[in-house]
Order: structure tokens, then sequence, then C-alpha cells
């Protein structure tokens, strides 16, 4: 590697500027790669969305109306695959790009050019599979968790494309991963101790290992898939010898850190907001950062709670039940700070406010179905049904995704210069808190009735319940054509902002512009801890 | 800005990088290494309730006459398979510390010879380091010629510390085809 690659912001002010799509395409900036991270997910957002409305349009009736049961389960798969893979996983590294290198006074991510492949390997996995649903035989079909054997024996013929776009949007993660490790661990403008560092930062660092740690597991996950399909190999294949639970376990153990992955940025990002809008500085610095990393070092030993009913030993359920229910109390721990947080501020209620409250309080809806599931003996019941689609989609929909979008609100002015229409993004919280409530809480009640996960059509008794959902739905799927419209209509123009555009806001970011200009702390800005640190006495 | 700070902070990231990449490498050796290690650990612990798959030693646990241990035999073929498989006595009462056999009968249906294996499942898994297969049909591959049909035992001694609480195993095998050499 030549050492242009790490050269800063200013190695690069004096050559022509690229324009149209080569500017988009060859950029090594930390804000355009940012931005592209962000637009493509808002992208497959609205691509697994749609995908969403057509389970949910299909299952606003029993019986079968609008799509064939085939067609039904490429759609179960392929939303989760798109919303984990290509929705929530890159909004966070788009946020990460533009927001780590602003908070802690770097000029870049330490390794721009990497940055740039590993975005646009993005593009590349996603296409090839979505493409792989007009292939012969049609996409994958087996739930985004691709249990063998239905992802090997019984799998269409596409199931070699969709593994190979596993692997692509896997090496973007790693490679993202290390990026953002390299560029806070040595970025830092001087006198930014690691314990100064702002939670988002924070959150990200751990969430960076997390991805290293695990993201090979699910490439060697897919990698067996591939030797069992195509070359004979036995690993999942009882005919063999091989044990299809060595898949499940496998999985898991990469699947729950990844599902860490996708809230623990989330918690920093609602860290940064609730004292800004309390103003009052963030309670608990410090146990935030142990929480975090307590939740991050748990999240190795829980995976087969998600297993329960495959036949483990009595001693492995209760091990797995006791460590599961052990993590809600890290997670306690963030709930409780945030609240202490908010207690005796001065608290106003600006959209990315709103947005973060409703994260804490929905969150929690969630983390409470979790400790349900976490019950061996309850989780009999629950297993594979619409209780286990309420749990996590709460986490991860009313959770991770309405902190994504609480954070775009939080930082759209330093990103345009502009404030995002207010009136606009009030209509947008409050039309999206009551769908995704209206879609999601009625699954837990389903699901407690019985009706099972990934079905096309269901009993009659469930119907009431699926109605309700499908309209929550559709209200929720629409109100987000809102957030483009807020987004668009702010990158254009609006009500300027200041370099703080928050009163209560703290941190590096709020020193340069607003808009930031493409080129920021090319020399690194002023930290005192005594007075900058977020964990300062 | 001067150039000894940057290259300070270039080198700090070159040797992040080499960590980083060690400890990729890491992760991926222990992917690799999980495959071997689930399968230690399952025949240490018998857990996934196929046991170990090669014969055992008799051993001299004296006989408990107190204690009936129901001992279930279920059979099924492969999907597609044109054999027949099935067990001649579907259980058996027996006393732990006791030798037994079952047998299995298999025919090919078919109209050309073939190769089948069966894999064996004990549960409750907890049971597979107390059960012992002294000679198993299931350690081989099985060849019949087209119409041909053949009896072939699993004999058995289960351990008479098996635990208090188990009162019924179920041995189940399905037979595969086998068309590697």
């Amino acid at each position: 590697m030549t050492s242009n690659s790490y050269s800063s912001a200013e190695g690069h002010i004096h050559e022509p500027p690229l324009r149209g799509i080569k500017r988009w395409l060859l950029t090594t900036n930390h804000k355009e790669i940012g931005s592209l991270y962000l637009i493509f997910s808002l992208v497959m957002f609205f691509i697994g969305g749609t995908m969403a409305l057509v389970i949910r349009a299909e299952l606003f009736q029993p019986g079968l109306q609008l799509v064939q049961p085939e067609f039904f389960n490429q759609m179960t798969t392929m939303h989760g695959l798109i919303m984990v893979f290509g929705a929530v996983m890159p909004a966070f590294v788009g946020l990460a790009n533009w927001m780590v290198p602003l908070q802690i006074g770097a000029p870049d991510m330490a390794l721009p050019r990497l940055n740039n492949f590993s975005f646009w390997l993005l593009p590349l996995a996603f296409s090839l599979l979505l493409s792989s649903l007009f292939m012969e035989g049609g996409g994958p079909n087996f739930g985004w968790t691709f249990y063998a054997p239905l992802s090997t024996t019984y799998a269409p013929p596409s199931t070699n494309f969709f593994i190979l776009s596993i692997h692509l949007a896997g090496i973007s993660s790693i490679l993202g991963a290390i990026n953002i490790i390299a560029t806070i661990l040595n970025m830092r403008t001087p006198a930014m101790k690691l314990m100064d560092m702002p939670l988002f930062v924070w959150t990200w660092l751990i969430t960076a290992f997390l991805l290293l740690a695990v993201m090979p597991v699910l490439a060697g996950v897919v990698t067996m898939m591939l030797l069992d399909i195509n070359f004979g190999t036995s690993f999942f294949n009882a005919a063999g010898g091989g044990d299809p639970v060595l898949f499940q376990h496998l999985f898991w153990f990469f699947g729950h850190p990844e599902v860490y992955i996708m809230i623990l940025p989330a918690f920093g990002i609602a860290s940064m907001i609730v004292p800004t809008f309390a103003r009052k500085r963030l309670f608990g610095y410090r146990s935030m950062v142990y929480a975090t990393a307590s939740i991050a070092i748990l999240s190795f030993v829980v995976w087969a709670h998600h297993m329960f009913t495959v036949g483990l030993p009595l001693a492995a359920q209760l091990f797995f039940m006791y460590a599961t229910m052990l993590i809600a109390v890290p997670t306690g721990v963030k709930v409780f700070n945030w609240v202490a947080t908010l207690f005796h501020g001065s608290i106003s209620f600006e959209v990315p406010m709103l947005f973060t409250l409703a994260f804490i309080v929905q969150f929690t809806i969630g983390g409470l179905s979790g400790v349900m599931l976490a019950i061996v003996p309850a989780d009999y019941q629950y297993h594979d049904t619409y209780f286990v689609v309420a749990h996590f989609h709460y986490v991860l929909v009313p959770g991770a995704v309405f902190a994504i979008i609480a954070g775009v609100y939080y930082w759209l002015p330093k990103w345009t210069g502009f404030y995002p229409d207010e009136t606009l993004g009030r209509w947008h919280f409050w039309l999206s808190v009551i769908g995704v409530n209206l879609t999601f809480f009625p699954m837990h009640f389903s699901g407690l009735a019985g009706m099972p996960r990934r079905i096309p059509d269901y009993a009659l008794q469930f119907a009431d319940f699926n109605l309700l959902s499908s309209l929550g739905g559709f209200l929720f799927g629409m109100s987000q054509l809102l957030l483009i419209w807020v987004v668009v209509r702010c990158v254009r123009g609006g009500k300027p902002a200041p370099d703080k555009a928050w009163e209560g806001a703290e941190g590096l970011e709020w020193q340069v512009p607003s808009p930031a200009p493409l080129h920021t702390f090319s020399t690194p800005p002023e930290f005192i801890p005594e007075r900058d640190s977020p964990g300062r006495a | 800005m001067s150039s000894l700070p940057l290259n300070r902070q270039q080198q700090g990231i070159r040797r992040t990088l080499w960590w980083l990449l060690l400890m990729l490498a890491g992760s991926v050796a222990f992917t690799v290494a999980l495959v071997p290690l689930y399968d230690v650990f399952c025949e240490l612990t018998g857990i996934n309730g196929k046991g170990v798959n090669s014969a055992r030693v008799l051993q001299s646990t004296g006989i408990d006459q107190q204690r009936n241990i129901e001992v279930q035999m279920i059979t099924r073929t492969a999907a597609g398979m044109d054999w027949h498989f099935s067990a001649t006595l579907s259980h058996k009462a027996v006393h732990p510390g006791e030798i037994h056999q079952m047998w299995v009968r298999m025919q090919n249906l078919g109209n050309t010879t073939g190769r089948a294996r069966a894999v064996p499942s004990l549960s409750p898994a907890e049971a597979s380091n107390y059960f012992l297969k002294l000679e198993c049909f299931c350690f081989d591959d099985q060849q019949l010629a087209a119409g041909e049909s053949l009896e072939v035992p699993v004999v058995f001694q289960i351990r008479s510390d098996l635990p208090e609480d188990l009162h019924r195993l179920t041995l189940a095998y399905t037979l595969y085809p086998q068309t590697g050499p």
C-alpha cells in the first residue's frame, strides 16, 4: 500500500475535482461515502419495505389472494436479508462515516480508498441478490436464517448467487469495521482519550470489533453451504454424516452478535440526542461504556436461545436461558441512564428527540418480550410464532430504525446547512409511531394465540389481528415517503442552521460550519477534557 | 502541519491494521475449527444423539433386575429411496447391563443394485453415553442387488448406571443411499 492512500484531506485539495458519476465512483471522502451509504440504505429500506407490504397485503385476509406460497416465501426471505444486510447495517456505517471523523476531530477515515471499496461492494452484492428473484426457480425462499437443509438440499438453483452476495456484503462489513477501528484508535484529536469519546464513537468501536469477530463465521457458514451444494461435502447433510443442527449453531453464533451489531450504534445515537434536548450531560457515561462492552461480550454466549426446541440437553437450556436474561442487566443500565438524563432536564421536543424518546420506550417493549422469549418453557410455546416476529421487529423497527431516523434528523442540519422541516417531521413522527405500533403490537397477540411465522395463509381466528397489522404496515410504509420529502426539501433549502444547530448539543461536530465543508479538521481541533469530555466530572 | 505527527499517525494506523488482520485471521481459523470442535464436543457428551459410531467393548457393570427400560426402534428411508426398511420388533423391555439384539430387515425394491447406510439417532440424547453398541448394521454400508433382502442386527448393552429418570430410549435409523466410493 502506498503512503498516498493515507494522505490527509490536504493532499486532494489542489487536484481538479471530479464531476458526474466518476466523482461518486472514485470518491475517498468520508462525507461523500457516508452520504452514499445512507442513500443506498434508504433505497434498500424502500425495496425491503415494498416486500414487507407484499407480505402484509397477502396476510390482510385469510386465504391466498395475491401471491403464490413460493413467491411469499421469497418475499419473507428477501425482506429479512435486505433489511438486515442492506438497510440497517449500511445506514449505521453511513452515519459512522459521516460522524465518527467529525466527532473525534479527524480529517477523514484512516483508509479512504478501502472505504470507497467497502461501499461499492454493496450495490454489487445487492443487485446480485435481487437479480436472483428473476432467475429460474426463483430467489432465496428459505427464510433469512437460511437453515440447512432448506438452503442446501432443497434450495433453488439461484442459491449460489445468494451465497456470493452474502460473501460480498460480509467482506464489505469487515473492511468497513477495520477502517472504523483504525480511525478511532489512531486519529482522535490529541488529548481525547478513549474515555473522552462521544458514545456514538464508543458504541461503533465495540460494534466494529463484533463485526470483525463474527462476519468470518457467516462467511464460513455460507462457504460450507456452497461446498455441500456443489462439491458433495456433508457439513449439514445427515446422509453423509453431517448434522443440520450444526448449521443452526454456526448461524446463530454469528446471528446473535449480529443483532447487537444492529442495536449498539442505535444506543450510541440515543446517548447523543437525549443529553442535547434534555440540556444535561449524559447520566453515567462510564457505565454506558461498560454496559455496551458487557452486552457485546455476553452476545457470544447466548446463541442457542434461538434453538431451544432443537433438543438441547437441560443443562444447556438452563445456561443459555440465564445468560440471556443476564443481558437485561446492562441493557437496563442503559435505559435507566437515559431516563436519569431526562430527569430534571429542560426538555424540548424537536423531531430528533421525539424519535429518540419513542426509540427508548419501544425498544424497551421489544427488550421485555425478549426476556419472555428467553424463558425456556415459555419459548416452547412462542417459538416460530408471530410473537417472535413482534419481538424482533420491536427492537429493529421502532428500535434501530427509529434511532437511525432520529440520527438523520439530528445531523441533517450539519450535512445540508438547513433544518429539516419541523411540521413535516412531526407528521412523519406521529404517523410512524401510530403505524409501527399498529403493525407490530397485534402480532404479540396473534403469536400468543398460535399463529406461526412465514405462512401465506392462516386460520380464521387470526383474521382480526392480521387486518390491524396490515393496515398499520401500509400506514407505516406510506408515511416513510414523508421522510424522503423531508430529506429532499432539507437538501434544497429551509431554515439555515448555525454551526451548533441544537442549543444543548456538545461535541466537535458542532464546531465545523453547517453544512460541513468537504474537508474538515485538517489540523486537529482543540480538545480540553475537563471542558469538552462527555465523561468529565 | 509538520510531517512528523502525520507519520506517527500513519505508523499507528499501520500497526492497528496488522493487529486487526491478525484478529481477522484468528476469527477465520476459529470458524474453520468450529466444525471439528463441534464433532468432538458431541462425541464426548453424546448430546446430538449420534453417540459413538463404532463398536464398543462390553462392560461388566452387573445386571439391574429391578429396572425395566423400554427400547423402541424407529426406521425410515430417505425421500425417494425405493428400499424397504423396517424393524422386526418395534420395542423390547430390557434390564440395564444385559446384552440384547434387535433386528432390522431391508430389501431393495428397485431394479438396480444399490448401496445404503443407516444413520442412527438416539433420544433422549443424554442416554447416548450409556447406550453401548457392540455391533450394528449402521457401522457399515449395506449393498443389495435388485430384489435382494437382508436381516441385520444391532447388538447393544445399556450401562446399569443409566440415569434414574430415563425409562424409555428411542433408537431411530434413517436409511440413506450411498453413492460415493
